[in-house]
């Protein structure tokens, strides 16, 4: 069990909870914690740079250092693991948002308790990401949503009780929706008689779910994760749980929480319901369609800068789960661009405003300006994450936003064409316009907060970033720039998953 | 007659040696020798449960008395779970019981509560009503009496003759509804009753008789609308008192009330009683949860979160299939850990400054770390939060209930799962007290409890830990139930 690389993806956090649990003082919590995430972001590194040597060796399975060991074997739930390109960038963005968070939370109250929500929180995410079976897939996006509670609830700001709950009642209720479904495509993962399976691979190839029971579980599954990916009208808990959430928790949550909703929409509820995706998506495409404009006008008016950050968010994952319904390669393409590219993004944006908010204690635009005169380390990593979101060349944001409009305004044409109705290419010139209306929102902020006269006097003593805090945000900018000046390397990592074998298996073109 | 029939009988002649023991040392040993009454009787229970474990691996099928009583390594299986959750009620007791008010009757507490264990064991190894009934009732009275243990609070009466009267009441509807049952097939045994009742034919008088037992047996498990005392009866009786009603009593019940309902009625699932069940469970679970919302005083808040939780079990039973057997028992077992955990945080609060209100927990993490590890444990393994216990037995009990297979039951299982939101709801309550508002001052200053309550404690938490992610107990249990 232990030769399998991916098992210390969970390993690795179970240890650091174990050495937290340990901990006396704060300087061995921040050691554990780096150490940890430094251990993990270098696993990833190793991975990634493993898995592409495979696969330029011509390695053509689906998932690869696949592992399955039984656990409850009545059942056939097994702990089975894999990965493909998708999940490893995942894994790399998931540790390095890890990393940055514990830079990030350097000074944090209670640092034992944070830190050992945090990591369990992480233990989660990891834990999602490499399984391929559906029941320890669902117990670990479980895990990661739990802490969040306690995490908002103690350590957060302003309303965080009422944030709190509704973040996690939210997010539960969409997982009531998915074990339904969950357990529904296990009674149906077998043709009549044969073993069911919680395993993906093997439910994929059975392709055995009819189409009435597709039509039955496929909104309960794309329901369920759509809830976390922060779909319109299921989104309402991230803009006050975003709020209220300490820098960490917010950089951890936006970047790769809401990805969680995405990743799994795609690689459970269109996976292994094609049929149910071609024809159910128009209402989803309506759904998500609504989620980026509408969170992008959201963000117009918003003059708290996390309330700012967390509709831009709702905006972009809305953006990734409509080029995942749009069903074609480009598309599903610029999707995981766009998760990675926002993990890293929002992550960067909740930093600094958690650094500023800490120099500041307001996070009201109203009452700041000039910073760029008083914080400029800060305020230019400000505006890089800015032109990031809305679109910059060289920079993620451009890349993923491009491909995921280019795929999607192919995927329009076609069906225009073949006289399958207008739908997809007038929702895609609807979110097209999330474009224009993300650079106001950007301007806005970036013309009131950084430029113009000194708003508050006492902001003149204000100090610049510390080390730790440079740390964190020079890693995730040197990542955004990485993946806007060689996309191509992305580009590559993901294409094999949606190479036309897969297709094939999934029942698509 | 062959006395040899008596041999099948060994959990329960074990289980009246240890009775025996217990009452002769409480009543024959000098003064001082009866210090150690708790500790000798926790011995020779944990003695009892480990030898019970034999009968579940090399256990066979017997029965005595004409087929009046059966054993059968799930029955051994039930039992011992059973006596697990009851081993874990005494050693929290131990302190309760050695208080200055309760030192002098003691020795009682402990026999009536092996009392109403036997009569459960008879509920469940009964295939014959005559026999069952003689164990609902050993199973009922002996707890009145214990529910009235604090006699000197006004609270305790009160709950007693609730509850003396309900389970009295219950008693009788159950009765009437067997009586017709008697009088359609001219038989009390259980299968003797199954023959007579041809498959899918569901007369009316036959559908009024299991209305009627459906109705005695949701009087004993407290289902909606047949829940109206336990609020009261699990606040007025004595904490220790108020778990073993709320895990061994329940859990005993619902066991029993899966085997009427398959054995006996199996033949009319669909045409008699799959619906009353139905709507029982959403009633259940769904008014139990509302009113959970409501309640500051701890103990009423488990009473009525233990109402939604025995909507839950009941999935088991309308699953009607081996699965859910299964599921059923290891829900009972995670159960029992995850409340008992829970009573055991309450009772050692109580015992030690006295307070019982929710209002009381702010800030308990503050002052009492573990005791608030301990609880948040037992809210979280309670509202089927992974990687807990209780979130592995939530899982299995919904997916036997949908191996059924109908769309009803996919309806009926979504709603329980949004009812599982609701309840979250109110456990996370409890956490925010003890995590979250630290901001006024706190009730409960630190304190060290006895030894007795955290190891009972120390059981609990390794148990909400390790019996979901050890596969071995779920997958016994199926193994033993057939699958």
């Amino acid at each position: 069990m232990f030769s399998n690389i991916l098992i210390y993806f969970v390993v690795i956090p179970v240890l650091m909870l174990a050495g937290l649990a340990l901990c006396r003082n704060i300087k061995q919590i921040r050691a554990v914690a780096v150490v940890g995430s430094l251990a993990l972001t270098a696993l990833s590194v190793y991975l990634l740079v493993d898995y592409l040597a495979l696969r330029s060796a011509g390695e053509t399975a689906q998932m690869l250092y696949t592992g399955c060991w039984s656990w409850f074997a009545p059942l056939n739930i097994n702990l089975a693991v894999g990965v493909d390109g998708i999940s490893v960038a995942m894994l790399l963005l998931s540790s390095i948002i890890l990393l940055t968070g514990s830079f990030a939370s350097w000074k944090i109250d209670q640092p034992k308790e944070f830190f050992l929500w945090l990591v369990l929180l992480s233990t989660g995410v990891f834990g999602f990401f490499i399984s391929i079976d559906l029941f320890t897939m669902f117990m670990f996006y479980e895990v990661a949503l739990i802490p969040m509670y306690l995490l908002i609830g103690v350590w957060g700001s302003g309303n965080k009780n009422y944030s709190a709950m509704k973040l996690t009642l939210m997010l539960m209720g969409g997982s009531a929706f998915l074990m339904l479904g969950l357990i529904g495509i296990y009674y149906h993962s077998a043709p009549e008689g044969g073993q069911l399976t919680w395993n993906l691979l093997e439910i994929a190839q059975n392709n055995s779910i009819d189409k009435g029971w597709q039509y039955f579980l496929f909104p309960m599954t794309f329901v369920g994760f759509g809830v976390l990916g922060a779909m319109f009208p299921f989104h309402t808990w991230s803009p006050d749980g975003h709020a209220s959430a300490p820098t960490a928790v917010s950089m951890l949550h936006a970047g790769v929480l809401m990805k969680l909703g995405g990743y799994g929409c795609f690689r459970v509820a269109i996976y292994l319901m094609p049929q149910a995706a071609t024809d159910l998506s128009w209402i989803f495409l309506i759904l998500t369609g609504i989620s980026v404009v509408y969170g992008a006008f959201s963000a117009c008016v918003q003059t708290d800068l996390k309330y700012i950050n967390a509709y831009s968010s709702v905006s972009h994952c809305g953006l990734v789960l409509f080029a995942i319904l749009m069903l074609n390669t480009t598309a599903m393409t610029g999707a995981i661009m766009q998760m990675l590219s926002h993990g890293l993004m929002t992550a960067l944006f909740f930093a600094l405003i958690g650094m500023i908010y800490g120099r500041t204690h307001t996070r009201d635009i109203r009452q700041m300006g000039g910073l760029m005169k008083i914080m400029p380390f800060l305020a230019v990593c400000y505006v890089i994450a800015g032109m990031a979101s809305l679109g910059l060349p060289g920079l993620s944001g451009f890349v993923a936003e491009m491909t995921i409009f280019v795929g999607s305004f192919e995927q329009g044409m076609a069906d225009y064409l073949a006289g399958a109705g207008s739908l997809r290419l007038v929702f895609t010139i609807i979110a097209c316009c999330s474009i224009v209306i993300t650079a106001v929102y950007i301007l806005r902020v970036v013309g009131k907060l950084l430029l113009g006269p000194v708003q508050d006097e006492h902001h003149l003593q204000l100090t610049d970033a510390s080390w730790w805090e440079r740390t964190s945000t020079v890693v995730l900018i040197l990542c955004v720039a990485g993946i806007g000046c060689f996309p191509n390397f992305f580009a590559d990592l993901i294409r094999f998953t949606f190479s036309s074998q897969i297709f094939t298996v999934i029942g698509m073109n | 007659m062959d006395y040899s029939q008596f041999l099948a009988m060994k959990q329960e002649i074990c289980l009246l040696v240890v009775f025996l023991l217990v009452f002769l040392n409480d009543t024959f040993m000098p003064r001082k020798a009866q210090n150690g009454l708790g500790v000798i009787t926790c011995i020779l229970f944990a003695l009892f449960t480990a030898w019970g474990f034999y009968g579940v691996i090399a256990g066979a099928d017997a029965s005595a008395f004409a087929g009046m009583y059966v054993t059968t390594p799930v029955i051994s299986a039930i039992k011992n779970i059973l006596n697990v959750g009851v081993l874990i009620v005494l050693i929290q007791s131990l302190k309760w019981a050695n208080s200055d008010v309760q030192v002098i009757r003691r020795g009682e507490f402990y026999e009536l509560m092996l009392v109403t264990l036997f009569g459960m064991y008879l509920m469940i190894s009964a295939r014959h009503f005559l026999l069952f009934i003689i164990g609902l009732e050993t199973a009922s009275l002996p707890l009145a009496a214990l529910v009235a243990f604090d006699k000197n609070r006004y609270e305790s009466h009160e709950a007693a003759v609730k509850y003396v009267l309900t389970a009295v009441f219950s008693s009788a509807i159950f009765m009437m509804g067997i009586s017709f049952v008697y009088g359609l097939s001219g038989s009390l045994y259980f299968s003797g009753i199954a023959e007579a009742v041809k498959t899918g034919v569901a007369t009316v008088p036959l559908v009024v008789a299991i209305a009627f037992v459906i109705a005695g047996m949701g009087f004993k498990l407290s289902l909606v609308p047949f829940h109206l005392w336990t609020a009261d009866v699990y606040q007025g009786a004595p904490t220790s008192v108020t778990s073993y009603l709320s895990v061994i009593s329940k859990g005993s019940a619902a066991f029993a009330f899966l085997v009427i309902m398959w054995q006996v009625f199996g033949s009319v699932y669909e045409q008699a009683w799959e619906w009353m069940l139905y709507a029982l469970i959403i009633l259940t679970i769904t008014i139990g949860n509302l009113f959970a919302i409501r309640q500051r005083n701890m103990k009423r808040f488990l009473a009525f979160s233990s109402i939604s939780q025995a909507g839950y079990i009941m999935l088991g039973i309308i699953a009607m299939n081996a699965m859910g057997q299964a599921a059923l028992m290891y829900y009972i077992l995670v159960y029992i850990f995850s409340n008992l955990a829970a009573f055991g945080v309450i009772g050692a609060i109580e015992n030690n400054t006295g307070k019982v209100y929710m209002e009381d927990y702010n800030g308990l993490y503050k002052t009492n770390p573990r005791l608030s590890v301990t609880m948040m444990l037992a809210m979280f393994s309670l509202a089927g939060i992974p990687p807990f216990a209780g979130f592995f037995s939530k899982f299995f009990i919904f997916t036997s209930a949908i191996n059924q297979g109908s769309i009803a039951i996919y309806v009926l299982v979504l709603i329980a799962l949004i009812n599982t939101i609701i309840s979250l709801y109110y456990y996370l309550l409890v956490v925010k007290a003890m995590f979250i508002n630290t901001e006024n001052e706190c009730v409960i200053a630190p304190f060290r409890s006895a030894c007795s309550e955290r190891l009972g404690m120390w059981i609990c938490v390794a148990g909400i830990l390790a019996l979901g992610i050890v596969s071995f107990f779920y997958d016994s249990l199926l193994t033993l139930a057939g699958c």
